[in-house]
């Protein structure tokens, strides 16, 4: 199967497979990440971090460092005159959930290696490092806990003194009767499902340029939240909050961990502030791995209970989630985001997942690439493989036999969720279009008397995103203290160019580009002439950032609408020229024209013109001037779904997996842009592809963190990964006019179960049934000897 | 990260390099290519505080042919290795150094004074028995690959001796074969076996040479598999029966991709697979 | 702090002498000293590739380089692969093929995939998915890299490109943009 078609529609640029606008300057060297810049007068700084997992702060000795003419001022928890510690934005209604004090620095108490414990700020990018390495802190240790189970056994030690436990909070969404599902079950099976911590892994790593101008405060940083950073640098720093503008520049990938409200970010504004220097920082690879917020670690005990048939009664899902040692922005409500979807493509008429949050000595956990549905998504299609083999039945009939028929959306789970639209048969069988599973398996088995162990896996998802309508997630509904809507702004300037202002703030995803192929379908005008621009908190309104694969079904719709309310208004003013009704006017070519006369029409610019030297074009009752805002809070998510198949060899005798073929089907609506849809699902798979055989954060027990670097913490590179055959159906959602619904965490949620299916099918005849990621090689080869004695 | 300071000559003759060594005392270090020494000095494992860079010394780079045997200058890169097919197993160990950019930095002399038994390079100096030239104040020594590497990191080159030279057998007659398990590709080997087979004219085993990676503190040779073989049959059966003698002797540390039972059990399919390539080589 | 030592080298064909920390990394001498901003750090243990620029003609990794072992050589970065207005090879076939998305990899990966060329004109797949593993991508999965990178190295071999090297052209548009930065 090759790329996905291109598919033309509307006015030409939607649905094209158009080159980016933002790549010339990325592919000369000539975009602006913070690191590149740099401001007259500036400092540097660096921190001093616990080498410790948990221990007391006995002393801290800031003298050495202090005493050097390249440093400027060093700072400890003490010096910081803070009007609040760092955000954790969920307070869900009637459910507590004990959340620590979390300081920039710490304050007596360090909680896990890499914690900060003092800032540094000196003349340049190296001596700030050499005056770290001076700065002389005696600790106390005490004793770590590192295991989320061992954490909440009695006499465990505690992460927090003061709160008197490691339990954070629980927490569970169920619906349908589950005792009367398991009753009417033939089979139930229970299986722990490990989805281990993994790191977000950005190449550029997080960097802030803080400066204060008499009291105007212009951060830089590279987030994916500007808008938040604004807010909670204006709480923390008691600064009214129109005297800060937070500027994303070009962010060098997100994948989550740049969804945070940071410390780093506070003490640089801060010591910007304090001594009236720009105050610059570069983290350094690591750091990121020991204090960017981590991903995953959730250890499920999943039961499931089913017909002879196949047909699913009641699915149990309790998960132990350890968070870390603090609540950073979202902490929390991870695993919850997979809750909302743990009925998966089926109609499971009975659901419930119970979850436990757990402190440990470790980085905390927050969102990363998928967010809790990655989660959700491994603990279902790996079940479902396991419940096919318990029954002896064909996976993928299983699946058949639960699917929600197309017909049903919109659908409401027994979660009482509404799937907006779907059709998760249409998919599957797209998908075999492009794979004979028939002659897979004559090829497996002729394989297998070679010695080669190939085995095919599938997974089917639907997932949740276009975070989110505010009435459901805000803090009337899941308890999110935010709204979740965004806004856009649409400016033609005279000459009928356009800048159009979006809240998003994308790092990669190519928004520049698929937002301007909307707006130039709407007004008529080539993408290359429609300039969008992002991330800076002085320009454009109100916005709410990239993450949670919203920027186009909540982003691009409210760009959508206030592109309407242009062309509505340059419709007026052509109807009003042209001596036409505005309901007669249509783009077409290029030009507002009458329908059916298309030789009678204004071009953009003609309009604009209009609307800024105003004359006769101008309808009297019309205000000068052609820009428009909307601001879109969306009635409901929207929900992607797919259908993926990997195919792996095991090297049986070492336990190495490869993944030498993989093939995907995915359904996120109408394509604005082929090109990007494909890459997001590249990179997607790739990411669960990289958290299911090579990725692995590990702390050992004492709470040391073992995988410090990228030579440990093992991204896949080119080499480890095949090219991907992919394919599309479009399903439009009704939640959004466009009918579209996000691609940028689809592939890393449907991909990891079919890895590991594909791993179990191709070990089944060497009695292997189940395995945990991550696949290594060892644990891969010992699960087989286990399996073989 | 980046390096705690440090001084920083580059001399122009092996004499002056001496001369730099012993005027900065135990704590000088040379630098070749840097990629084992610098990502030291970057995490702030590593703080010499003089490096005397050889870049500048004419004459260290280069592959002769000279009696039989290979003549490669210290400053060799891998990256010069890997293109010399009549180097044979050497070139294509090489090739599976780390990625391009540090075959293109990386130098045959930086990696075996360096002494990572984690490393490539060692395994097979001290399996195709080569020998190292070193120039010290005192004059020039050869030393034998068995006597060099002497425990993790360390190697018999002194502090203030130079390694100049590398002298490898010509593999004429010799198959060879190295088999390296990583995870990723461009990482260092969990475990990677050398093997170099002479076959007779009858196609028995005529001579063995197998060189184990990452199983010790240094490299080693696994003379158990070696010993089942010479003189034998280079059949499949007897491979497989020398191969399962590959981790006879060793002790190989845990690490976090692998126990030690998982490295010796590596290092025994890994010998069989080495060994049946250079027995059909 | 230790003497600095005096370095010469060219870099995108305009000669510079400057005066170094004897630790400062080639990579900060291009980025902070020189302005050339297009060089990235992603890590530091010459894991990811970010800095990958070209020394004396060969790929190599510039935070794990001296700015003094360059003495006497002459670099090539990516703000010198274009020959002015036109792209290199690479950079057009990177554009076509949706080869970046956050584009932080990017002039690395394009370096390692020049010399990945200048070495094997004509690679199959698999030779360049192993030629590029000194360089990691978190955004693209890496299959529109590879595609890309054949693509290129197809349109040079068809003649549709001329060569894969960087032109005098390109090596004079480099020479503006190290005159735009701080300078040495």
């Amino acid at each position: 199967m090759s790329a996905t078609e291109e598919r033309v529609s509307g006015n030409g640029h939607v649905g094209r497979r158009m080159r980016r606008k933002e790549d010339p300057r990325l592919i000369t060297g000539r975009a602006t990440y913070v690191d590149d810049m740099n401001l007259l007068g500036q400092l540097w700084c660096a921190f001093v971090r616990s080498p410790e997992a948990h221990a007391k702060i006995v002393s801290i000795d800031k003298s050495g460092a202090e005493a050097r003419d390249d440093v400027f001022a060093v700072y400890t928890g003490d010096d910081l005159d803070l009007a609040s510690g760092l955000p954790m934005a969920w307070v869900p209604p009637g459910v507590e959930v004990q959340t620590p004090e979390h300081w920039p620095l710490a304050r007596g108490e360090v909680k896990h290696v890499g914690d900060p414990v003092a800032m540094v700020v000196g003349e340049d990018r190296y001596a700030v490092i050499d005056a770290a390495e001076e700065v002389l802190v005696e600790y106390d240790p005490l004793p770590a806990v590192t295991d989320p189970h061992a954490a909440l056994e009695d006499g465990a030690p505690l992460v927090h003194e003061s709160l008197g436990t490691n339990k954070i909070h629980e927490w569970s969404l169920g619906g349908g009767d589950l005792d009367a599902g398991f009753a009417e079950a033939d089979v139930t099976i229970e299986r722990t499902v490990v989805n281990h911590r993994t790191h977000g892994g950005a190449i550029e790593p997080r960097a802030v340029l803080a400066e204060d101008r008499a009291g105007d405060l212009t951060v830089w940083s590279s987030t994916q939240v500007p808008h938040f950073l604004r807010l909670f640098l204006a709480l923390i720093l008691n600064v009214s909050e129109e005297r800060i503008r937070v500027v994303a520049p070009e962010v060098g990938g997100g994948f989550g961990s740049k969804l945070q409200i940071y410390g780093e970010e506070v003490l640089c504004a801060w010591a910007a502030r304090k001594l009236a220097r720009p105050v610059k920082w570069v983290e350094t690879r690591s750091e990121s791995m020991m204090a960017q917020h981590h991903g995953r670690d959730q250890v499920a005990t999943v039961r499931i209970g089913a017909k002879r048939d196949g047909t699913v009664t009641a699915f149990h899902t309790k998960i132990v989630a350890d968070m870390g040692a603090y609540l950073m922005l979202l902490t929390p409500v991870i695993p919850s985001l997979g809750a909302f979807v743990m009925n998966g493509c089926y109609k499971f008429p009975a659901v419930q997942t119970d979850i436990v949050g757990v402190f440990t000595n470790k980085m905390a956990t927050d969102a990363i690439r998928g967010a809790g549905r990655p989660e959700a998504t491994h603990m279902i299609e790996t079940c479902m493989d396991q419940l096919a083999a318990e029954l002896g039945l064909d996976p993928l009939e299983v699946r058949r036999r639960n699917f929600i028929p197309a017909g049903e959306f919109p659908y409401t789970t027994a979660l009482g969720i509404v799937y907006d639209s779907g059709n998760y048969q249409g998919t599957l069988d797209k998908l075999l279009e492009h794979l004979d599973v028939d002659a897979f398996r004559r090829e497996q088995e002729e394989l297998r008397a070679k010695g080669i162990h190939r085995g095919i896996g599938f997974s089917t998802y639907t997932e949740i995103c276009g975070l989110a309508p505010s009435r459901v997630v805000g803090p009337a509904g899941v308890g999110l203290q935010t709204g979740l809507w965004e806004s856009a702004m649409v400016r033609v300037h005279i000459t009928g160019a356009v800048t159009v202002y979006t809240g998003t703030s994308p790092h990669g995803q190519g928004l520049e580009t698929s937002f301007a192929q909307i707006v130039a379908d709407r007004l008529g005008v080539d993408p290359e002439q429609v300039e969008v621009l992002h991330g800076d908190t002085s320009t454009g309104p109100q916005g709410l950032g990239t993450y949670g694969s919203r920027s186009l079904s909540v982003g691009g719709e409210a760009i959508a609408r206030a592109t309407e309310k242009v062309a509505a208004k340059a419709r007026a003013i052509v109807a009003h020229s042209l001596e036409a009704a505005p309901e007669d006017i249509e783009v077409q070519d290029g030009k507002f024209i009458v329908k059916g006369s298309p030789d009678k029409g204004m071009t953009l610019a003609e309009v604009a013109g209009a609307a800024y030297i105003p004359g006769d074009q101008l309808p009297p009752d019309l205000e000068p001037g052609l820009e428009e805002t909307a601001f879109y809070d969306p009635e409901n998510f929207v929900f992607p779904f797919g259908a993926h198949a990997a195919i792996v060899d095991v090297d049986v005798e070492t336990g190495k997996v490869k993944v030498v073929r993989y093939l995907a089907v995915d359904d996120c609506g109408p394509a604005i842009n082929p090109m990007l849809i494909d890459g997001q699902l590249h990179g997607g798979i790739v990411h669960a592809i990289g958290q299911v055989l090579y990725e692995q954060v590990v702390y050992d027990d004492t709470g040391q963190l073992v995988t410090g670097t990228f030579v440990d913490y093992a991204l896949p590179t080119a080499a480890e990964v095949p090219s991907f055959e992919l394919d599309r159906t479009e399903t439009p959602s009704p939640t959004n006019s466009l009918g579209v619904k996000g691609i940028g965490e689809a592939g890393t949620i449907g991909a990891s179960a079919a890895v590991v299916n594909a791993t179990v099918d191709a070990l089944r005849p060497l009695g292997v049934t189940e395995l945990q990621m991550p696949l290594s090689p060892m644990r891969v080869w010992q699960q087989i000897q286990e399996a073989q004695a | 990260m980046i390096p705690p300071e440090f001084d920083y000559v580059a001399p122009e003759s092996v004499d002056d390099v001496l001369a730099a060594l012993r005027d900065g005392g135990e704590d000088a270090k040379l630098l070749a290519g840097g990629h084992s020494l610098l990502p030291l000095m970057k995490l702030r494992l590593a703080a010499p505080t003089l490096l005397v860079s050889l870049g500048k010394v004419p004459g260290l780079r280069g592959i002769e042919r000279e009696n039989g045997s290979w003549r490669i200058g210290a400053l060799t890169r891998h990256a010069d290795l890997q293109v010399r097919d009549e180097l044979g197993v050497i070139a294509t160990t090489a090739a599976t150094i780390a990625d391009q950019q540090v075959r293109n930095r990386g130098t045959i002399g930086g990696s075996l004074v360096h002494g990572d038994s984690a490393s490539d390079l060692p395994t097979v100096l001290l399996a195709l028995e080569g020998t190292v030239t070193l120039r010290g104040a005192g004059g020039t020594r050869e030393v034998a690959a068995a006597d060099l590497f002497q425990d993790y990191l360390t190697t018999a080159v002194q502090p203030d001796e130079v390694l100049t030279e590398i002298r490898l057998p010509s593999q004429d007659g010799w198959g060879g074969a190295y088999e390296k398990f990583t995870r990723r590709a461009e990482d260092w080997a969990m475990v990677g076996v050398l093997a170099a087979v002479k076959k007779g004219a009858d196609g028995s085993c005529e001579d063995v040479r197998i060189g184990l990676t990452n199983m010790g503190s240094t490299p080693l040779r696994a003379t158990a598999a070696e010993e089942a073989l010479r003189g034998g049959g280079l059949d499949v059966d007897a491979i497989a029966r020398a191969a399962e003698q590959a981790a006879e002797g060793t002790d190989p540390p845990a690490d976090l991709n692998a126990t030690s039972d998982y490295k010796r059990h590596l290092a025994r399919v890994l010998c069989r697979r080495a060994l049946e390539k250079a027995a059909a080589a | 702090m230790s003497a600095t030592v005096p370095v010469r080298l060219e870099v995108n064909g305009r000669a510079h002498q400057v005066d170094v920390e004897p630790r400062l990394l080639l990579v900060h001498l291009l980025r902070d000293r020189l302005g050339l901003t297009g060089t990235h750090v992603g890590c530091d243990t010459s894991n990811c590739g970010a800095c990958t620029v070209h020394l004396d003609g060969d790929a190599v990794k510039s935070c794990t380089v001296l700015a003094a072992q360059a003495d006497g050589c002459s670099v090539t970065t990516i703000e010198g692969m274009a020959d002015g207005a036109t792209l290199h090879p690479l950079q057009e076939a990177f554009w076509k093929d949706h080869g970046l998305q956050c584009g932080y990899c990017t002039p690395g990966m394009i370096m390692a995939a020049a010399d990945l060329l200048a070495r094997n004109p004509d690679p199959t797949e698999e030779e360049v998915r192993h030629g590029l593993e000194g360089n990691l991508c978190r955004c693209t999965g890496y299959h529109n890299i590879v595609r890309a990178v054949l693509d290129a190295a197809e349109g040079v071999r068809t003649g549709r490109i001329e060569t894969p090297a960087p032109t005098a052209a390109g090596r004079e548009a480099g020479e503006e943009l190290a005159e735009e930065g701080l300078g040495a």
